[in-house]
Formats: C-alpha cells, sequence, structure tokens
C-alpha cells in the first residue's frame, strides 16, 4: 500500500488504480445456456428414472434455445422498472470499461488510458483513507488487535466503544434497524454542533446504507396516488440520477425546476413556483428535493435561499428531502454551508413547528471518501408520528444498514480530539485533503477557460 | 464535519441532558388543532400502510428496558437476557471466525498486510481482494454486480457446489444482504398498480422480512400451508390449493421457496424439489429460491441440494426454461456475519432483455458493501488444507458444527419433555419452533390484554425468564395455532440455560393458567 501522502487530484497525475478488472461492470450479456452441460453420471442422478427427468422432450430449435415463452419478459414485468435509467453506471461507462479492456489487449488509440472522473469516488482516484477511522475499524473487525502496542490508545477505546455497542461485541451482529443506539446519540450530538446547538432528537436520526438508501426508502413512504392525485415530486435540473432513477421505479411524477446556469446554478423561487403551478394540473406534488452543495453543479447555496426554499414549502405545504452529502466540499470564497435544519430553526416556530424535512449525509464524500461502506443517515423533523411507524416498517425490511458503515459514521460524527494521541495525523490528513483539492480546483478553473464554470 | 469540533462521545450524562433538552422541543412539534401535516397518513403509499406492524418491536423494546434495568443493578431472577429472536449467531455468544476477521481487518488497515502480525495466507488474500477495488481500496465503490473476481469466485463456488453445472458472473448480483437483492427481483416481478395485482406464493409459516417485502411492493402473498405433522413438509397438493385460492383475487407470478426453512427448519428432498419445480414449469410461476442456510443442515437423512442443481439435473426443457432466482448470504451459516450485509442472488434462464432492467435496477443502489463483498468471497473460497489457517479454521468449523448437532438434539428432547409444547425434529436452518398448545384460560388472559396468545406468552417469556424470543403470529401460521421460534446457533452452555429456563418457565405457566 502506499506511503500516506495525499495523492493529488490534477488532470496531469490522476490515477486510476483499476488493477484487475475494470470496477464498473462491462455491461450485460445474454446468460449462456446452461443447457449444454450434462451432469456427469454418479449418485445425484442414479435414482432417477428417465421418467423423473420432466416431461418429454420438446423440439430444439438451431440454436439450443427453447422456443417457450419466458415467464418474466418485458411485456410481463413492472412496467415502471423498465423505466429506470442510471447515467452513473450507464452506456458511456460500459463504453469505457471496454476501451479499456482493448487498451489492455494493446489496441493503439489517442490515449494511454481512462480516467474514470465520473462518479464521486474519492479512493478510487488515488485519495488516501483517514488513519485513524481505518485503525478503528481494523480493531472492531480482529479486537485480537486490541493487544496490538503499535494502534494508538485513543483508536483501542473507540473500538471498544462500538464494540460493546454491538451484539455479542461483533461487527457481525445485526442492529437495531434504525442503528446502533450509541451511533445515533452521537449523530445527533454532531448535528447539535454542527448548527450552533439546535437541538437534535436521537430517535430522529436513522442510520442507513449510504444516502441513497435514505432518500429512495423516504421517497417510497411518500409515493401514492393514482392519475391526477398521483405523488409528483421536484427535483432539480441538473439532477443527480439516483433521483429520476427511484422516481422512475415507484412510478411517480418528476416534476422538473431548471436551476440558473447563468447565475452559478442558482435557484429561483420564481422557477419552482412555476414548476409547481404546472405539475399540479396532472399530479399531487407533494415533495421537493434539493441538493446542496449541489450535484453535479457544485453550487452552494445561500443562506436567503434557503430561507426562501423553506417558505415556499412552508406555504406549498411540500415535504422538504435536502440532500446535504457534500456538506463539507466547500472550498469558494465568501460560500458557507448552511444546513436546512439550522436555517430551518433560525427561522422561528412558524416555520421550525411545521415544515417537515429530511436531511441525508453519508461517509462516501467530503474528506472520508469511504463509498465502499455505505455509511449514511437521515434526520426526520417534524414528521407525523403515525407515519413514522410506517416509515420504521420500511426500515425494517432492510434489516439493519451494515454495520462497519454505522461505527464509521460515529467516528466521523466524533473525529480524535485535541490531547488526544491521533488528533495530529488526523489534522494534517484533514487539511491536507482540503488544502491539495482547493489548489487543484484552482488549476482546473484556471486551464478551463473556454468551458463555462 | 469539520474536526474543528469540542466534546466527543461516550458521555451518558451528554446523552440524557441531549435528550431533555430535546423532549420539550419534541413537544412542541405537535401540529395545532386541525392543521393538516404535511406527510399525513392517508398519503402515505397503500403499499406501505398495508405491511404489519411487527410484533417484535414490542419486544425489543421491553428487551431494552430490561437490559438497561439489569445494568442499574435491578434484581431480577437471571442475571442476563439470552437474545434469540433473530438469527444472528455472534449476538448469541458465537465466536467470528478468526480467519474472516483477520482478513477484513488487513483489507481495512493495509499496513497490516505489510506487517507479520497476521498469518502469511491471511495476507495474501487480504492483498488479492485489494487488488480488485479501485485505488486498492475498500473505500471505493465497486462494478454494480461487485467486485468482478469477487462474483467469478461466488460463480466457482456454485459450480463445484452444484455438482459441475455451470454458473455464470454475469447472472449473479451481489447486495447488501440478500434481502435486498429479493427485494429487487420482486420489484421487477411485481407490479404494484395493476389489477389484478400481482400475487406470490408464500409458504405458510414464512420469514416474516420476505412477506413484508412483497406486501410493500402492492403484491398479495397467496399462503401455501407446509405440513406440520410431518416435520413442515412442503406438498405439492398444498401449491395447487394455494393457486386455486388465488383465482378472482390476483395474478400470481412467482413461487417462493425457503430452504433450509426459516422458520420451520425442513430440508427438502430432492423429489420434493422435483414436484416444484414441474409445477412451477406448468404453472408458469417464477421460483424464488431463499438457501440462506444452506450450511445448516443437521437432520442424519438430510442434505441440501440447490434448486438450480435438481433444476439442471432433470435436463432439459426443464433446466432450459424454469426462470429461477436463487439467494444465499454470509449472515447465515458458520460465518455468521449478519452485520455486514453481504448477500448475493444468481439467475438462471431469465430473458436477456429483462436481465438489462435488472441490472439498471440494481445499479442504482450504487453497490453492496465492500466488506460485505469479502464475507462472500471469504465463504466462497475458505481456507483449503495446507493453507496456514486451515487447522484453526477447521477446528472452529467443526466447532460450531457439533455445537449445531448437539443443540438440535437437546432442544428436541427437553422441548418434547414438556407438556403442551411440541418441536418438529430441526433438520437445518437457524431456528427452532415449537407448537404451543396454551391453556384456554391463558389464551383467554391474552385476548383480555389484546394480545396475541404465542406473544402474551413470549412476553411473559421475556420479563420473567430473561428469555428473548420471536411469537409465531409474526410468520403468519395456521390461524389458531400457536408457536414460538428461537435461534439454535448459540454456545451449548448458552442453550442449556436457555432450555432450563424455559422448562421451568413453561412449568410454572401451564400450572398458572390450568
Amino acid at each position: 500500500m502506499s506511503a500516506t501522502r495525499m495523492q493529488l487530484l490534477s488532470a496531469r497525475n490522476v490515477r486510476l488504480f483499476n488493477r484487475g478488472r475494470s470496477e464498473l461492470s462491462a455491461g450485460v450479456r445474454s446468460p449462456t445456456s446452461p443447457a449444454l452441460w450434462s451432469p456427469s453420471p454418479g449418485r445425484a442422478l442414479s435414482g432417477l428414472s428417465a421418467t423423473r427427468r420432466g416431461l418429454p422432450k420438446e423440439k430444439m430449435p438451431e440454436n439450443g434455445a427453447s422456443a417457450r415463452a419466458k415467464v418474466l419478459t418485458l411485456d410481463t414485468m413492472n412496467p415502471a422498472v423498465k423505466k429506470v435509467e442510471y447515467a452513473v453506471r450507464g452506456p458511456i461507462v460500459q463504453r469505457a470499461v471496454e476501451l479499456e479492456r482493448e487498451l489492455s489487449e494493446g489496441i493503439k488509440k489517442p490515449f494511454t488510458e481512462v480516467i474514470k472522473a465520473n462518479i464521486g469516488d474519492a479512493h478510487a482516484m488515488g485519495q488516501q483513507p483517514i488513519t485513524f477511522f481505518r485503525q478503528v475499524l481494523a480493531l472492531c473487525s480482529y479486537p485480537e488487535l486490541l493487544n496490538d502496542s503499535t494502534f494508538p490508545e485513543d483508536s483501542k477505546s473507540r473500538a471498544r466503544r462500538i464494540l460493546q455497542s454491538c451484539g455479542g461485541n461483533s461487527m457481525g451482529s445485526y442492529s437495531a434497524s434504525q442503528g446502533i443506539d450509541a451511533v445515533r446519540q452521537d449523530v445527533a450530538r454532531y448535528i447539535e454542533r454542527r448548527d450552533g446547538g439546535v437541538p437534535c432528537d436521537p430517535d430522529d436520526v436513522y442510520l442507513t446504507t449510504g444516502a441513497s438508501d435514505g432518500i429512495v426508502t423516504m421517497l417510497k413512504l411518500l409515493v401514492c396516488g393514482k392519475g391526477a392525485t398521483r405523488t409528483g415530486v421536484m427535483i432539480s435540473i441538473p439532477q443527480y440520477p439516483l433521483y429520476s432513477a427511484a422516481l422512475a421505479e415507484l412510478d411517480a411524477v418528476q416534476i422538473n425546476y431548471y436551476l440558473n446556469e447563468e447565475k452559478c446554478w442558482s435557484l429561483d423561487i420564481s422557477e419552482l413556483q412555476r414548476a409547481l403551478d404546472e405539475a399540479r394540473r396532472h399530479c399531487n406534488p407533494r415533495a421537493l428535493c434539493i441538493i446542496n452543495p449541489g450535484n453535479p453543479t457544485g453550487q452552494v447555496q445561500s443562506r436567503q435561499c434557503i430561507e426562501d426554499v423553506i417558505r415556499f414549502a412552508a406555504q406549498e405545504r411540500l415535504f422538504l428531502m435536502a440532500d446535504e452529502v457534500y456538506q463539507d466540499n466547500v472550498y469558494a470564497d465568501g460560500c458557507r454551508f448552511h444546513s436546512f435544519k439550522k436555517v430551518l430553526f433560525e427561522m422561528g416556530p412558524e416555520y421550525s413547528d411545521t415544515v417537515e424535512l429530511a436531511s441525508f449525509h453519508s461517509t462516501s464524500k467530503c474528506y472520508m471518501g469511504e463509498c465502499g461502506f455505505r455509511g449514511g443517515y437521515m434526520e426526520i423533523i417534524n414528521m407525523d408520528e403515525e407515519v413514522r411507524a410506517q416509515l420504521s416498517k420500511l426500515v425494517s425490511v432492510r434489516l439493519c444498514p451494515p454495520v462497519p458503515g454505522q461505527a464509521l459514521m460515529d467516528l466521523v460524527v466524533n473525529p480524535p480530539q485535541p490531547g488526544e494521541p491521533s488528533h495530529e495525523k488526523f489534522i494534517k490528513q484533514y487539511l491536507a485533503w482540503l488544502f491539495f483539492g482547493l489548489m487543484e480546483l484552482k488549476a482546473v478553473w484556471r486551464n478551463s477557460s473556454r468551458i463555462a464554470c | 464535519m469539520s474536526p474543528r469540533v469540542e466534546s466527543s462521545g461516550g458521555n451518558e450524562k451528554q446523552n440524557r441532558k441531549c435528550s431533555a433538552s430535546t423532549k420539550s422541543h419534541r413537544s412542541t412539534r405537535q401540529s395545532p388543532v386541525g392543521e393538516k401535516k404535511m406527510s399525513a397518513m392517508q398519503e402515505i403509499s397503500p403499499h406501505v400502510r398495508n405491511m404489519k406492524q411487527l410484533q417484535y418491536a414490542v419486544l425489543a423494546k421491553r428487551a431494552s428496558r430490561i437490559k438497561e434495568e439489569l445494568r442499574q443493578g435491578v434484581r431480577k431472577p437471571f442475571k442476563e437476557l439470552i437474545e434469540v429472536c433473530w438469527g444472528d449467531p455472534h449476538r448469541g455468544g458465537v465466536k467470528p471466525l478468526t480467519f474472516v476477521q483477520q482478513v477484513l481487518a488487513g483489507c481495512v488497515y493495509p499496513q497490516l498486510v505489510d506487517s507479520d502480525k497476521l498469518p502469511v495466507d491471511v495476507r495474501q488474500r487480504a492483498e488479492l481482494l485489494l487488488k480488485g477495488c479501485a485505488g486498492g481500496s475498500v473505500g471505493s465503490y465497486t462494478a454494480t454486480r461487485g467486485i468482478p473476481e469477487v462474483v467469478h469466485r461466488i460463480s466457482e463456488f456454485i459450480t463445484s457446489r452444484d455438482g459441475g453445472a455451470p454458473s455464470h458472473p454475469e447472472n449473479i448480483y451481489i447486495s447488501p444482504g440478500s434481502q435486498w437483492s429479493l427485494m429487487n427481483v420482486l420489484n421487477v416481478l411485481v407490479d404494484g398498480e395493476a389489477s389484478p395485482r400481482t400475487g406470490v406464493l408464500t409458504p405458510r409459516p414464512c420469514y416474516l422480512s420476505s412477506n413484508l417485502s412483497m406486501v410493500g411492493l402492492g403484491a398479495v402473498t397467496v399462503p401455501y400451508d407446509l405440513c406440520e405433522e410431518r416435520g413442515w413438509e412442503l406438498r405439492v397438493e398444498e401449491l395447487h390449493g394455494a393457486l386455486e385460492s388465488a383465482k378472482g383475487v390476483c395474478r400470481p407470478v412467482a413461487l417462493y421457496v425457503i430452504n433450509p426453512g426459516n422458520p420451520t427448519g425442513h430440508v427438502q428432498s430432492r423429489e420434493s424439489m422435483q414436484e416444484v419445480i414441474r409445477f412451477v414449469s406448468e404453472k408458469r410461476l417464477f421460483l424464488l429460491a431463499d438457501e440462506v442456510y444452506q450450511d445448516c443442515v443437521y437432520g442424519e437423512q438430510s442434505e441440501f441440494l440447490s434448486y438450480k442443481r435438481v433444476l439442471m439435473e432433470m435436463g432439459p426443457p426443464l433446466s432450459d426454461t424454469v426462470e429461477l432466482a436463487s439467494f444465499h448470504s454470509a449472515s447465515k451459516g458458520f460465518m455468521g456475519e449478519c452485520g455486514l450485509r453481504g448477500g448475493y442472488v444468481e439467475l438462471v434462464n431469465l430473458d436477456p432483455a429483462v436481465m438489462k432492467c435488472i441490472y439498471k435496477l440494481f445499479s442504482t443502489d450504487s453497490c453492496a458493501p465492500v466488506l460485505g463483498q469479502f464475507a462472500l468471497d471469504l465463504l466462497a473460497k475458505p481456507p483449503q488444507p495446507g493453507d496456514p489457517s486451515y487447522p484453526l479454521y477447521r477446528e472452529e468449523t467443526q466447532h460450531i458444527r457439533s455445537m449445531l448437532v448437539r443443540n438440535v438434539k437437546r432442544v428436541f428432547e427437553v422441548v418434547n419433555g414438556l407438556p403442551g409444547l411440541w418441536c418438529q425434529p430441526v433438520e437445518g436452518g437457524a431456528f427452532a419452533f415449537p407448537r404451543l398448545h396454551l391453556p384456554p384460560e391463558a389464551i383467554q388472559r391474552a385476548e383480555e390484554m389484546g394480545m396475541q396468545p404465542d406473544v402474551f406468552y413470549c412476553t411473559r417469556l421475556l420479563e420473567e425468564a430473561g428469555v428473548f424470543v420471536s411469537p409465531g403470529c409474526e410468520y403468519e401460521p395456521k390461524k389458531g395455532t400457536y408457536h414460538f421460534r428461537f435461534c439454535i446457533m448459540v454456545p451449548e452452555e448458552v442453550m442449556e440455560e436457555l432450555l432450563r429456563r424455559l422448562s421451568s418457565f413453561h412449568t410454572q405457566f401451564m400450572k398458572d393458567f390450568s
């Protein structure tokens, strides 16, 4: 494993350490017919007479495939699923994988490697994991290492605390469906600190399998009705394709509101109103999704804008879904991340008692970049108690979110503190991420003068 | 998430302070009378509303309270709870496999791979697994189906398990637990808005999460009864009966089987499986085979055969045409790594155009957690004879195996020695599912308290004996029958203690209500 020095995100030395086969699927090939395999004679078959082998053989067409119609076809399957598209892992990605294969076979191209900048995957692009996090998780995975003197004491005490909150002191145990209690409490305290003391009830916190899981669960809860009363969900365009895919799958109505590219992808309330008014003619708009900081646009909404959106949601009775997974990725001078929750509560009880909000976060982005752990949470504000019981049912069918992801979330909301053995190294790694990320962004902006950005 | 934060975790006082401050905050969140909430009940998806409320949640709250009281030193007839409501071996006290723990630690913190702290085969395996990760990190996203090398090893495992019947990586998807991929496959089968509604034949009794998933998607579950008197056997007449009962109610599209059974512990014979295969072929149903307990088979006459294998060995045309999804998981068996959320589905004989849609659906989930994928890799290819880790691996798995065999025997002996209680022999799976023959007085008392009789029994068992089991009504058995389910994957001494407490409680209970 390479040294802990941070890899730069420059166009010049970005490498995708793609060892082995490509990490994004080569797409779907038809399953090879297993009928060409003959079972070898043996104990398994010796007891079977010819009649026990099933129906008399049908006449086989030349290619060996049966002429019998399939039970599950495009016509008989759930029509909603047919509409699902997910560009992040779609045809362009599949083409990229093919190109990589061709390069590895020696086919000449105007480039020697494919740089996969299509997905927010920092480690794939060379970002190094935070040492403290990995040490604690290693200790949790193999608690014998708690006897190893090379691990710092604070990593051991964290690991012990996490393991104590797991059934049988093992990350291999199921947790409660809503997530480990101790982790939810720590997340609640983190949210309170982030929001300058605005209270957070741990019961409002649900740990999830990445933020996407929480988003899809909330949409599943909210989508109902038929025809003109079918639930409509407002999403920003440009959008992160998870939203359109989930809405297609749920057969919900997608209501597009357009961000203003000329004004740095800002959000205009008049545009929200336009989209809503038009949508009301053919569906029942019930939710408004906003991604802040934006994906794919990178804009950070001003406080004023967030207030305006909250007022709009209150006035139009819309459930607010605030996707805030990039809340630490704020670089521009004068820009600051304002959480929807904080702004909501600072607007006073008229709004803070009534506006229903779900806010999503994840361990996949920011300085952690731990996409593969599938760690995330959502905080639900002001939800009706009966509806909350319904949400619990939905959450329970997944059994529980991955425990290592929950443990990681616990560390992220509770990083090493000044005075603790791991603090210095942690701060160094965090600042290196911040500094190099900022430098590379500035380099990209400087080099892309003809691309409006 | 700036690191410039102040206090860190673990402080109980702070926890209570946090709750206290939010209590008053929460109370103001009740809407003024007459004012409609944005997400009111009538505007929630009816499919979600139709999902059953779980009894488990109520019992779990009580269990938490009891644990807290024990922590505070409140005197009870027991010193700790025995929690056997879930199929969770680690929670029950079974030790995780050392090889698995070591490999995962090496993958999470690769500095260990460069040192001597781990056996050489562990280090080699960790290196191999990390090579398949983008950036060499478990923190990267993976391909939709899973890390290609892992998927490949799973396909090899399946081929070897099934006596050579080929398995192709393109037909395999790894997901966060097997229930997740079951939900995805159901999502393709079930049109939640269709009329008539989509139906899925499911066993009665059935594992609760699966039924909930089906209902949540808008399907109708069409139960077929398993025959308790014959060890919870699946009889094809019941399948026919179920199909008949669906006429005019829904359009059945699939048959869901669990083998080895949950909660029943029944292991199907080859003949029974062949009957099922012929049935689904004749009635044009998609076969969903939940086989997560395939490594847990104890009955002397029992042998696990996969549906894929039986299907392939029946030869064409069935082997070419019956559409099958088979599910497995790292949560069960010797590994018991439930919390890592690693499961997979193998799809057999599906329409290529449908496979493309399935791919897109799985892709919206991004990928399964990488550690869960690694757990499946270790399941597919455990240490082999000659490997440095093999002796310990063998010792640990043999220990678990003999523990399970013994537990099954003890459960049969003890439970069936108690009047009013009878348990079919557990041939496989992770649970015992004894039948309660409750006295009428007990049933009446339960009704007075507004509880299902088996919930009443289980609540008393929890409060008075500190044993947390799952009430049978969660599994929707035949009406008028009462059961409870408990996990048998616990250390022998825990099982003995469980049986001791159960015997003593049950005897007293029957006396109190006779």
